[in-house]
């Protein structure tokens, strides 16, 4: 799950991962407020204005504009006509696609006097099993460029999970970067420290903050956030729930998340119903492979998993009826736990509720096959049988190309 | 000859009472699996009807241990009591440990995975988010099989083909590919899906490497990490035996989580393409699509 720079900088403060002073907005009078309230509270004439997207790159894309207010009053109009443009833009960054991302929220931040810009992050190392923490001189640049690049330019620790964060890892990450005064040093110990425990605490599997930035008072500071959340670790933060941001999630993703089922949205217009993850990563490619060249390619990822019930299938396989790009469906089942009469009643109940307008594949396998197959037969439903996935995909792209 | 389990492991069955852990240790007694005992905090001294005489349940795996003899176990606790049962079954002294439990979140992982590195091989995990490990039994060929997990026991058949896999269900893929071809297997082993886990592919393809009875090897990756390239450079430089594989998610957009919590291509890393060109280059032969893994290993073993 994806959070807001804001929210990701709220869960900071409370942590002590120093943060710049500031505020969200969703309206432009709220964004306004804001950089008054700010040049009141800070004594400074300087604010940024950052439009609040599950994306990075923003600043190259406009979502991020800094504003020097002029004295006396009035000087909070140039934020306000900011904040104006910014809030209801299509925000594109390499990170959204073409058709961008509409701004909705805003955050207003103070603005600071920066000396050096870095880079530090906390991922998970699957390879090593370990927290690993990320560290560079070069923030504020895509670190994915970094690490292509320049590889050597990234310093690495990895944290012991039975041990905990060490200062003198800190340290070590610290003098390679160059961070200067012991002041500095301290104080970068000191935040390294206290992001260590949001990402245990809160369940991060990514933590980023490009750039961390050591201003000219020798203060460092968490410019930017990034947080993803654990999907798996929901059931123990309850408070994640006003975290999320339906807007800028997929509805139909979010539609299929509220049954149980695992669905991602593709560009293709074959719609996908299977049982497992493998099997259905493995579903796409196939109908890819026979596909290609013939415009035929997935709809969709969807997993129904090890243990759906018929009422499950049934929003399954009407989640993707209505998709208007649908132009055949490939239902691919290895029956394991999930039974194949379960599958094939919930796909009879689907279809006779809503119509089934395109043609539609099934290749059903494993337990209580033969159950399956006889009802998907008495359904009176015209349904082409596969014997594999290879002779399902094939059929796939016989019907589209026939339907052209 | 197998792998791990056969058919004198004695199993205990963490999360019995529970509906997934009673269904499934059911199926496992079906199969011929000797499923010594059951574990349930707080329903020690009840029975769990299972097969003629019925499995005896206790409060903790220690005591499991020590009443029954059990030396693997199968793991059923939901995701906030799961890393805990693994650590229990640890502390136990289990050779084995086979946790199916889906959803269980990486940080704690990381600690289970830290205390598995404390033991110095002395336990085995896989897992979590799996179908167990299967080697397969016939009334005919005079080897009862053991069944650990979720799978569907009946399409599998005794042989000489190793199977391990990081998605339960491209498993059952590959195995029915197999049976229908009327090649049987040595051992299925589905190491799941999840970021931190216990065995990766090396593990697996060691004991695969040195087990007589196995002959080939079919080994399914997915998007996400470098353990296939891992097995890549193992296969390159300790495997004599044919390998064939297949990579899910050629086809996926990064970013995105294909399902499980370790698909997904992060920062450019862990695509399929990479994956396929590692083992290729390694000598493994790579199926050209999910129906071909099978034909593809036969193709290897003429």
């Amino acid at each position: 799950m994806k959070i807001h720079e804001y929210q990701a900088k709220q869960m900071f403060a409370r942590y002590g991962v120093p943060i710049p002073r500031g505020y969200p907005a969703m309206t432009v009078d709220e964004a306004e407020a804001s950089a008054a309230k700010l040049a009141q509270e800070t004594g400074g004439s300087v604010v940024v204005v950052k439009a609040q997207i599950h994306a990075g790159g923003r600043g190259k894309g406009g979502g991020v504009k800094v504003v020097r207010m002029k004295p006396g009053p009035g000087a909070t109009g140039e934020v306000r006509d900011v904040a104006q443009k910014m809030l209801g833009m299509q925000l594109v960054t390499h990170q959204t696609g073409p058709e961008g991302q509409k701004v909705r929220r805003l955050y207003v931040e103070q603005g600071l006097d920066i000396a050096r810009e870095l880079y530090l992050g906390a991922v998970i190392d699957r390879d090593r099993r370990r927290i690993a923490f990320m560290a560079s001189t070069e923030g504020g640049v895509e670190i994915e460029k970094v690490a292509a690049e320049t590889p050597e330019k990234i310093l690495t620790v990895h944290v012991d999970p039975a041990v905990g964060f060490a200062a003198f890892q800190a340290r070590d990450l610290a003098f390679a970067l160059g961070i200067g005064s012991k002041e500095t040093l301290g104080k970068f110990v000191k935040l390294m420290s206290a992001l260590y425990e949001v990402v245990t605490r809160e369940d991060c599997s990514l933590c980023e903050i490009n750039p961390l930035v050591v201003t000219r008072g020798h203060d460092v500071v968490a410019l930017d956030a990034k947080i993803n959340l654990d999907d798996n670790a929901e059931f123990r933060h309850p408070e994640w729930r006003d975290l999320e941001d339906r807007d800028e999630e997929d509805a139909v993703e979010l539609e299929a998340k509220a049954v149980g089922l695992n669905y991602v949205s593709l560009d293709g217009n074959v719609g996908c119903l299977v049982n497992g993850a493998g099997l259905a990563m493995a579903t796409m490619d196939i109908i890819k492979h026979f596909g290609a060249g013939h415009g035929v390619a997935p709809a969709n990822f969807l997993d129904v998993g090890g243990g759906a019930n018929q009422e499950q299938v049934t929003k399954a396989f009407t989640i993707i009826l209505k998709s208007p790009k649908v132009k055949a469906i490939f239902v691919n089942i290895f029956g394991g736990i999930m039974k194949c009469d379960v599958v094939a009643s919930g796909v009879v109940a689907a279809a006779k509720d809503l119509g089934l307008r395109v043609p539609l594949v099934v290749r059903l396998e494993g337990t209580n096959v033969e159950l399956g197959r006889k009802i998907l037969g008495e359904s009176g439903l015209a349904i082409q049988a596969a014997s594999t996935m290879a002779d399902g995909a094939e059929k796939l792209v016989r019907a589209i190309g026939g339907a052209r | 000859m197998s792998v791990l389990v056969g058919d004198r492991t004695r199993l205990l069955v963490q999360g019995i009472t529970g509906s997934a852990g009673g269904f499934h240790a059911k199926q496992m007694v079906e199969y011929g699996t000797q499923v010594v005992a059951g574990v349930t905090p707080g329903r020690g001294g009840e029975r769990f009807e299972a097969g003629a005489a019925g499995v005896p349940v206790f409060d903790t795996v220690a005591q499991a241990v020590k009443a029954t003899g059990a030396d693997a176990t199968c793991i059923f606790v939901p995701p906030p009591g799961a890393a805990d049962a693994i650590l229990e079954a640890f502390d136990a002294g289990l050779a084995l440990v086979v946790c199916i439990t889906e959803g269980i979140p990486v940080i704690d992982m990381l600690r289970v995975r830290r205390a598995l590195e404390g033991l110095k091989g002395t336990t085995r995990l896989i897992g979590p988010n799996c179908p167990g490990i299967i080697t397969p039994g016939s009334k005919g060929s005079g080897r009862a099989g053991c069944k650990i997990g979720i799978m569907p026991g009946h399409i599998h058949t005794p042989g000489h083909v190793g199977v391990v896999s990081r998605s339960g269900t491209l498993t059952y893929e590959a195995v029915g590919q197999l049976s229908a071809m009327g090649v049987g297997q040595s051992t299925c082993i589905g190491i799941g899906g999840d970021p931190v886990g216990g065995m990766d592919f090396v593990d697996v393809l060691e004991l695969f490497q040195a087990d007589k009875d196995t002959h080939g090897v079919i080994l399914i990756g997915e998007i996400g990490g470098g353990a296939e390239e891992r097995a890549a450079q193992f296969i390159r430089e300790k495997m004599n035996k044919p390998v064939a594989a297949f990579i899910a998610g050629t086809t996926a957009p990064p970013g995105k989580r294909m399902g499980h919590a370790g698909a997904i291509i992060a920062g450019g890393k862990g695509t399929a393409a990479e994956k396929i060109k590692a083992l290729e280059a390694a000598g493994a032969r790579v199926a050209p699509n999910p129906s071909a893994m099978a034909s593809t290993l036969a193709g290897m073993m003429k």
